[in-house]
C-alpha cells in the first residue's frame, strides 16, 4: 500500500513539476494579490479593532497562504481529471494497485506542494519586512496546519474530478474558489467585516484555517486559535478524503 | 487594409460575429468569465468596506471600487480572446484563416473588435449589480465614458494576449496573457486614492497609465465628470492602444514566416 502510494505521489509531483504553467499560478496570483493588497490597503491596520500588529503585510501572509492553498486543490483536481480524459486513469486501475493508492498518492503529493506553498509565502514575507512573532516554533505550526489543509483542498479537488471527470468542469470551481474565500475572514478582522458577512465568516472553515496560521504570525502560538485552526483543516481533509474514496468507487462502478 | 476596405471590413464582422456566436452557443463557457469580475467586486466590497472610514479616504468603498470590477472585466475578456486565439491556432483554424485572401491586419482587427463587444457582457452584468447594491447611477456621460473606456482596455488586453498567442501558440500561455491583465489593473489607484497608497505602491500607480484609465471610469461614480479626468483617460488610452496594437500587428505579420 505505502510503496504504490508512494510511487504515484512521486509521479504526480514528477509531472507538476514538467509543466510549471500550471504550478506557477499557485504562487504568482496570490503573490500579486497579497503585494496589491498591502501596498493599497496598508493603512487599515489603524481602523478601530483591528488586532495589533506589526504590519499589514503580516496580516495578510495567512489570506495568501490560504488563497493559494485553494488554487492548489484546484491545481490537483484538473490534473486527476487530465489523467481520467487521458485515459491514464482507467489504465491505472486495471494495474494491481491497490485502489486506496489511487486517491492517497495524488493526495501525498499536494501535502509536498502545499508545503513547499506555506514555505515560499514565509520567505516572501520575511524579504519584505513581516515578522513572525511565534518563531521557527510558530512558523512549524503554520507549516502543519497548511499542510493538512492543502491535502483537504486537494482531496475536494480530486473529489471534483472523480465525478465530473472534465478537467473544464474543475476550472469551472475557479471563481466558487474566490467567493467562498471571500467570505471568511481571510483577508481582514472579522468584527470589520461587513453585515451579514461577519454572520457567514463565523461558520466558514476558512476563517479558522486563515486566523490558526494567522495567529502564529501575528502574536505568537496562541492556543485557541492554532487548535481551531488545525481542527478545522482536519476536519476537511478527512472530510474531503472519505468524499473522495467514494466518488472512486463510484467511477470504478460505472467503469 | 484601406484598398478594398468594404471585403476588409466584411472580414472583421464575420470575425465579430463568429466570436459572438461562441458566446451564443456555448453559454456556460461564459459564465466564469462574466460572473467573475463581480463576484471579486462584491467580495472586495464587503471584506475591505470599512476601509473608506480612513482619513483621506473622501468616497463610498462600493462606488470606489466598481470601476475596479469593469476593468477587470475588460482584462478578462481581452486575456480570453489570446486563449482562444491560441485554441484556434492549436487546432489548425487560424492557419487555414489566413490561408484566405483577406489582409492580417483585418483579421487583427476582428480578433480585437471582438473582445471589445464581448467585454460589454461582463460589464454591464456588473454595472447592473452594482447599481442594485446601492451605488449611485453616473449619469449618462459617465456611464458612456465608463464603457467606451472598458471597451478600449479590452482591445489594449486582446492585442497583448495575440502577441502572446501567436509567439507561444499555446493555450498553457493563458497565464502570461492574464497575469498582464491582473498587474495592469491592481496595480493602480485600484483600492484607495494615491495618497493613501504605500509609497512603492503610489510610485507604480503614477507611472501605469492604466491609473488613468481607471480614474477616467471612476470619476462618475464618485463625482462630476469634468474633461480635465477624461482627457489624460482617453490619451492613456489611445497611448496603450497604439503600442499594444503595433506590437500585434507586428506579431501577425511575422506568424508562420
Amino acid at each position: 500500500m505505502i510503496r504504490p502510494t508512494v510511487a504515484l505521489a512521486r509521479r504526480a509531483l514528477r509531472n507538476a513539476l514538467r509543466r510549471p504553467q500550471f504550478l506557477a499560478p499557485l504562487v504568482l496570483f496570490p503573490t500579486l494579490f497579497l503585494a496589491v493588497n498591502v501596498g493599497g490597503l496598508n493603512r487599515t491596520t489603524a481602523l478601530p479593532g483591528f488586532p495589533q500588529v506589526d504590519g499589514f503585510l503580516d496580516f495578510q501572509l495567512a489570506a495568501a497562504m490560504t488563497q493559494s492553498l485553494l488554487l492548489g486543490g484546484v491545481s490537483t483536481g484538473i490534473a486527476t481529471a487530465l489523467e481520467i480524459e487521458g485515459g491514464f486513469f482507467d489504465r491505472l486501475v486495471s494495474s494491481p494497485v491497490p485502489r486506496l493508492a489511487l486517491v492517497l498518492g495524488r493526495l501525498v503529493a499536494a501535502a509536498v506542494i502545499s508545503a513547499v506553498q506555506i514555505v515560499y509565502f514565509l520567505a516572501v514575507g520575511l524579504i519584505f519586512g513581516a515578522s513572525i512573532q511565534g518563531g521557527v516554533a510558530g512558523a512549524a505550526v503554520v507549516l502543519l496546519i497548511g499542510v493538512v489543509a492543502g491535502v483537504g483542498f486537494g482531496a475536494i479537488g480530486q473529489a471534483i474530478a472523480l465525478r465530473a471527470r472534465s478537467a473544464s468542469t474543475v476550472q469551472g470551481i475557479f471563481p466558487i474558489v474566490f467567493v467562498i474565500l471571500f467570505v471568511s475572514s481571510a483577508f481582514f478582522p472579522r468584527d470589520l467585516l461587513e453585515s451579514p458577512l461577519d454572520v457567514v465568516a463565523r461558520y466558514n472553515p476558512l476563517s479558522y484555517i486563515s486566523d490558526g496560521m494567522r495567529g502564529p504570525i501575528i502574536e505568537g502560538i496562541e492556543g485557541a486559535a492554532v487548535l481551531e485552526g488545525l481542527a478545522a483543516a482536519a476536519l476537511i481533509a478527512v472530510a474531503a478524503t472519505a468524499v473522495s474514496i467514494v466518488a472512486l468507487r463510484g467511477k470504478l462502478r460505472s467503469a | 487594409m484601406i484598398r478594398g476596405l468594404p471585403a476588409n471590413l466584411a472580414v472583421v464582422r464575420a470575425l465579430v460575429r463568429r466570436a459572438l456566436n461562441e458566446i451564443s452557443r456555448v453559454p456556460g463557457a461564459a459564465i466564469p468569465g462574466v460572473l467573475a469580475p463581480t463576484i471579486f467586486m462584491l467580495g472586495i466590497t464587503s471584506v475591505f468596506g470599512q476601509a473608506d472610514r480612513l482619513p483621506g479616504f473622501d468616497a463610498d468603498f462600493r462606488a470606489f471600487v466598481v470601476p475596479l470590477g469593469l476593468l477587470q472585466g475588460a482584462g478578462f475578456t481581452g486575456a480570453a480572446t489570446g486563449v482562444n486565439l491560441a485554441r484556434d491556432i492549436e487546432g489548425g483554424w487560424f492557419d487555414r484563416l489566413l490561408l484566405c485572401p483577406a489582409p492580417r491586419a483585418a483579421v487583427l482587427v476582428g480578433v480585437v473588435a471582438s473582445a471589445a463587444l464581448r467585454a460589454l457582457l461582463p460589464s454591464t452584468f456588473l454595472f447592473a449589480v452594482a447599481l442594485a447594491i446601492g451605488v449611485d447611477f453616473p449619469g449618462a456621460g459617465g456611464t458612456a465614458i465608463a464603457f467606451l473606456l472598458v471597451m478600449g482596455l479590452a482591445c489594449v488586453m486582446a492585442c497583448w494576449s495575440v502577441v502572446i498567442a501567436l509567439r507561444f501558440r499555446t493555450q498553457q500561455a493563458a497565464p502570461l496573457m492574464q497575469v498582464a491583465s491582473f498587474v495592469a489593473v491592481l496595480f493602480t489607484t485600484s483600492y484607495a486614492p494615491k495618497e493613501l497608497l504605500a509609497d512603492w505602491l503610489e510610485v507604480v500607480a503614477t507611472i501605469n497609465p492604466v491609473t488613468l484609465v481607471l480614474e477616467g471610469v471612476r470619476q462618475g461614480f464618485v463625482g462630476d465628470v469634468t474633461w480635465g479626468d477624461t482627457w489624460p483617460a482617453l490619451a492613456a488610452m489611445a497611448g496603450l492602444l497604439i503600442a499594444l496594437g503595433a506590437l500585434a500587428a507586428r506579431s501577425m505579420r511575422r506568424y508562420g514566416i
